[in-house]
């Protein structure tokens, strides 16, 4: 076994020190029964060759060499190659959580980094070290806000991505939480009025999300005041974070829960992906999962250890802000690299590239179909109403190696023939004229 | 020192943060020329536009290169040398697994993309259930569950959904004191009141106590076994007895199972249900961190109740995602989970096979009784119970001359090896808690071994130079009581003069 660094002479001379004869000696205390003395129906070991081939047939035959209008929680943002060749270093990704700080300064100075980031980047005052992904944020982000004002119902907009609703209404079905949803009106919006008629003195937090899973805009202000007036709290999602380049960040939100994948974190066919938590430094014991923070060790030097544990199950147990342990280290690191990469001015024109692309291709779709929800401003993705079944004209997409929009009609019967189109800076012109071109006008 | 042919000091760059390297006008990116017409995006955006992202850095390429190299070169990892970090299982990450993950149809693969071009994706999540169910003996599984918290969180909740099904959820959950603390954590979400179950003398749960506990207010049991004292719940079929006997369920934690595989399986020994750490057992990396994944695997009764989706495989053999399942528990996560872990916990079992496997768990196993043995009288051991991955001392030798844990951990570290878990399991007051895995060599563990003994000679004739340790790191015994007192969590442009 070419992981295994030990010889059968080795495990002689270990035995023997032991006082073992043989290794069974040391599982004889399992009792007799449950002992399996046979070997696993696995698989047999496997060459590397194999390795890399298996998996290699695996990945073929896959949408890899298609262009794609695919976005819907996921984006396909290119991925600068010092990502990979940085988080590569063994250093970072065979590292455990950094419980011994003396030893893990790599680590926790760029955690503290990627928190000083996403919160330039939301607005917030503080951001946590991260979650699982943007769905299981949300929950999370509601439950503090229950914590925080002692209510527990919440008001969620219909324009939230549809797993990340589901995600909370699994989390919450036994804490006592209600949920609400509220609609959207024709502009692709949150319905402000039905917002304003869900929250009451009940009510912990309204979640929206924007860009939302249309691609529009909410008016967050808006919303945020009518939360604010009844005493809840606005919890904003972000599950396309390059929009924040060129997006008004939601100042006005008290908890920001997003899904970091577009810096840098491939789509992986939905994971591993990176949630973060942000908020006000009013409300950060109230905040699950880690944080980092700057501290001087003994001679007086600045580093960085792990702070405020005692919200953590591994101190506080049940009473703990969450059960979250492992969260996504590595991943955050890949964000924090890809911030680096593009900066202060770099995000911005990102963004405004997939503006731009989306703008075009709306334009386009305009003019065989309907694009929905005009009313509003929009980041990079769209929902266009064919006449005919978007599954169809997806099939007849994928002939050209294009794979087309999400259909709707899975989360949104009420639309029908819509499905949601996103572009971005990896799409290209001829890809968008392709796809229009295939609309039966 | 004896262990000193180990320590030794390395160079390492001063490195502030990338922040304080930044300066307007540079930067480390190029975009393609815009083959569309440029918009104004003040038009487009109105009020929603946004101008300026604050401090954002503005650096070069090889400054990143240099900053997060220079990062790296301040962490210690499972690359450095021996992580005997109890309880985490910090075994070799193989770096096929690092290649395979990142082939351009996996890493790239969409999660909404259609369905026949995700069969190479499915079948990588099959052939992994497959083999996970294998492994564990147990008759249905999900591996949408991003890390082993969430996995608990997962299998509580199909326990309350089972449960409720038959009428009554019941009211609480029975932990064992010396448990992980994301189990009482986990209990507490899903609606459950935690009830703590001592441990013996011989640090197993104490089955008088447990019968006498039990009742139908229970819901479950969660067991960690083998323990967070490495020992094998002997008992473990009365356990699952007394559970079942009252309509309760036995849910095991998993985080040891590199104690078990190719061993014995906890399908056969009545586990109802169960959560894996493929980060741990499986050797998929741990990042600093994360990311993690937790899948859950359980018997046939709590099939119904898995979360959505789940693969099927249909009659012509291709696979699809099923999520007409209407006892489901609903969805944890959105998408499928973790799907790169999926990858790389697949190519270490491939890498592996049933001969590979039962090996890891021996010489896992062999390599935790080789320190026991040669640490035992040097360091107490509290409990005497057969030892299986990892095992736990405690400081009370050392703590009499004023050396607790913590500092020993810290001492450690100018032996050039990271510490192991420090004061876990808190049913062993000042532990030790020691888990090397299968990827030591003999070479490694008498190395480590001899930083231990030199540690406690030290504890006896010159406790001060632990207490004082590290003394070889960059920084060393950092203010936590300060940092938590008045948190800095972010950098502010007015901490750059303050750093000079």
């Amino acid at each position: 076994m070419r992981y295994l660094p030990k010889s059968p002479s080795d495990r002689e001379a270990m035995l023997r020190e032991i006082g073992a004869r043989s290794i069974d000696d040391l599982f004889s205390h399992i009792p007799a029964e449950y002992r399996l003395n046979r070997d696993l129906k696995v698989p047999r070991q496997m060459a590397e060759a194999e390795i890399v081939e298996y998996f290699r047939e695996r990945g073929a035959g896959t949408a890899a060499d298609h262009a794609s209008f695919l976005g819907a929680g996921v984006y396909q943002h290119y991925r600068p190659v010092v990502i990979d060749a940085l988080v590569s270093r063994g250093e970072f990704f065979t590292a455990y959580t950094p419980y011994q700080a003396e030893i893990a300064q790599g680590t926790l100075q760029s955690i503290f980094e990627f928190q000083t980031m996403i919160c330039e980047l939301t607005g917030m005052e503080v951001a946590n070290a991260s979650m699982y992904d943007g769905s299981t944020a949300v929950p999370e982000a509601a439950m503090m806000a229950a914590r925080i004002t002692g209510r527990h119902a919440a008001v969620v907009a219909r324009t939230v991505h549809p797993e990340y609703r589901e995600v909370l209404a699994t989390y919450v079905q036994h804490d006592g939480m209600k949920v609400n949803e509220a609609g959207y009106g024709e502009n692709g919006r949150v319905d402000a009025g039905a917002v304003e008629r869900a929250v009451s003195d009940e009510t912990a937090c309204v979640v929206i999300q924007s860009p939302n899973f249309f691609g529009t805009i909410e008016d967050v202000s808006a919303i945020a005041e009518i939360a604010h007036r009844k005493g809840a709290l606005l919890v904003v999602v972000i599950a396309e974070a390059v929009s924040l380049g060129i997006v008004r960040p939601p100042a006005e939100a008290d908890i920001v829960a997003m899904e970091a994948q577009s810096f840098g974190v491939p789509a992986g066919f939905g994971g591993p992906f990176c949630g973060v938590l942000a908020t006000r430094e009013r409300y950060v014991r109230q905040m699950p999962g880690r944080l980092v923070g700057e501290t001087r060790d003994r001679h007086g030097r600045r580093g960085f250890c792990l702070t405020l544990s005692t919200r953590e199950q591994h101190i506080r147990r049940e009473k703990a802000t969450s059960n979250i342990c492992t969260n996504q280290a590595l991943v955050a690191l890949m964000a924090t690299i890809f911030l680096s990469v593009y900066g202060r001015e770099g995000l911005k024109e990102l963004a405004t590239h997939n503006l731009a692309k989306a703008a075009y291709a709306a334009g386009e779709f305009g003019k065989r179909a309907k694009v929905l929800f005009d009313g509003a401003p929009r980041f990079h993705e769209f929902v266009v109403a064919t006449e005919e079944d978007p599954h169809e004209l997806n099939r007849r997409l994928l002939e050209k190696k294009i794979v087309g929009g999400f259909p709707l009609k899975k989360f949104y019967p009420e639309l029908g023939n819509a499905s949601l189109w996103c572009c971005t800076e990896q799409t290209k012109r001829e890809s968008i004229d392709a796809a229009v071109e295939a609309v039966r006008a | 020192m004896s262990g000193a042919r180990k320590a030794t000091t390395h160079v390492t760059q001063n490195e502030g943060l990338i922040f304080e390297k930044s300066s307007p006008g540079k930067a480390a990116w190029k975009l393609p020329p815009l083959d569309v017409p440029p918009v104004d995006a003040e038009k487009l955006l109105g009020a929603a536009r946004r101008s300026d992202l604050g401090h954002m850095p503005e650096v070069s390429e090889i400054e990143i290169i240099r900053h997060f190299t220079r990062l790296s070169t301040w962490n210690y990892g499972v690359d450095t040398g021996l992580y005997p970090l109890g309880s985490c299982t910090m075994k070799y990450n193989a770096r096929v697994n690092e290649f395979v993950a990142r082939l351009r149809g996996l890493a790239e693969a969409h999660p909404y993309q259609p369905q026949r071009l995700s069969q190479g994706a499915l079948r990588i999540l099959k052939t992994l259930a497959d083999c996970l169910l294998e492994i564990t003996g147990m008759e249905a599984i999900t591996l949408q569950p991003a890390a082993g918290a969430h996995g608990e969180l997962t299998g509580i909740l199909m326990v309350r959904a089972f449960l409720e099904a038959q009428g009554n959820p019941r009211k609480k959950v029975l932990i064992p004191d010396s448990a992980h603390g994301t189990n009482p954590a986990t209990a507490a979400i899903c609606g459950y009141a935690v009830e703590n179950l001592k441990s013996n003398a011989a640090g197993m749960v104490d089955v008088s106590a447990l019968e006498r506990q039990m009742n139908e207010d229970v819901a479950a049991l969660m067991l960690t076994n083998p323990n967070t004292l490495g020992v094998f719940e002997q008992e473990i079929h009365k356990i699952a007895d007394i559970l079942h006997a009252k309509g309760g369920l036995l849910y095991m934690d998993g985080a040891n199972m590199n104690a078990l595989v190719g061993k014995t399986r906890p399908g056969d020994f009545n586990v109802d249900v169960m959560h894996l750490n493929l980060h741990k057992t499986f050797s998929t990396p741990h990042g600093g961190g994360g990311p993690g994944s937790g899948p859950v695997a359980c018997k046939r009764k709590l099939e119904p109740f898995l979360p959505l989706p789940v693969v099927k495989e249909n009659a012509d053999g291709s696979l699809e995602f099923d999520y007409d399942r209407p006892k489901s528990i609903g969805r944890v996560r959105a998408f499928y989970g973790n799907f790169g872990m999926h990858v790389r916990a697949l190519a270490y079992i491939l890498a592996n096979g049933p001969d590979g496997l039962r090996q890891t768990t021996e010489d896992a196993v062999l390599n935790a009784n080789y320190i026991r043995k040669r640490l035992e009288g040097v360091y107490e051991l509290p409990y005497k119970t057969p030892t299986m991955h990892e095992v736990v001392f405690s400081d009370r030798k050392q703590a009499a001359k004023g050396v607790k844990t913590g500092d020993i951990a810290k001492r450690l570290i100018d032996y050039g090896f990271h510490p192991y878990t420090t004061a876990f399991p808190l049913i062993v007051p000042g532990a030790l808690m020691i888990e090397p895995t299968e990827s030591e060599s003999k070479e490694e563990l008498d190395l480590f071994i001899e930083a231990m003994q030199a540690i406690a000679d030290e504890a006896e004739r010159e406790p001060q130079i632990i207490l004082d340790a590290p003394h070889t790191t960059r920084v060393s015994r950092l203010d936590e009581v300060q940092a938590a007192r008045k948190p800095v969590l972010r950098w502010r442009p007015a901490m750059r003069e303050a750093a000079d």
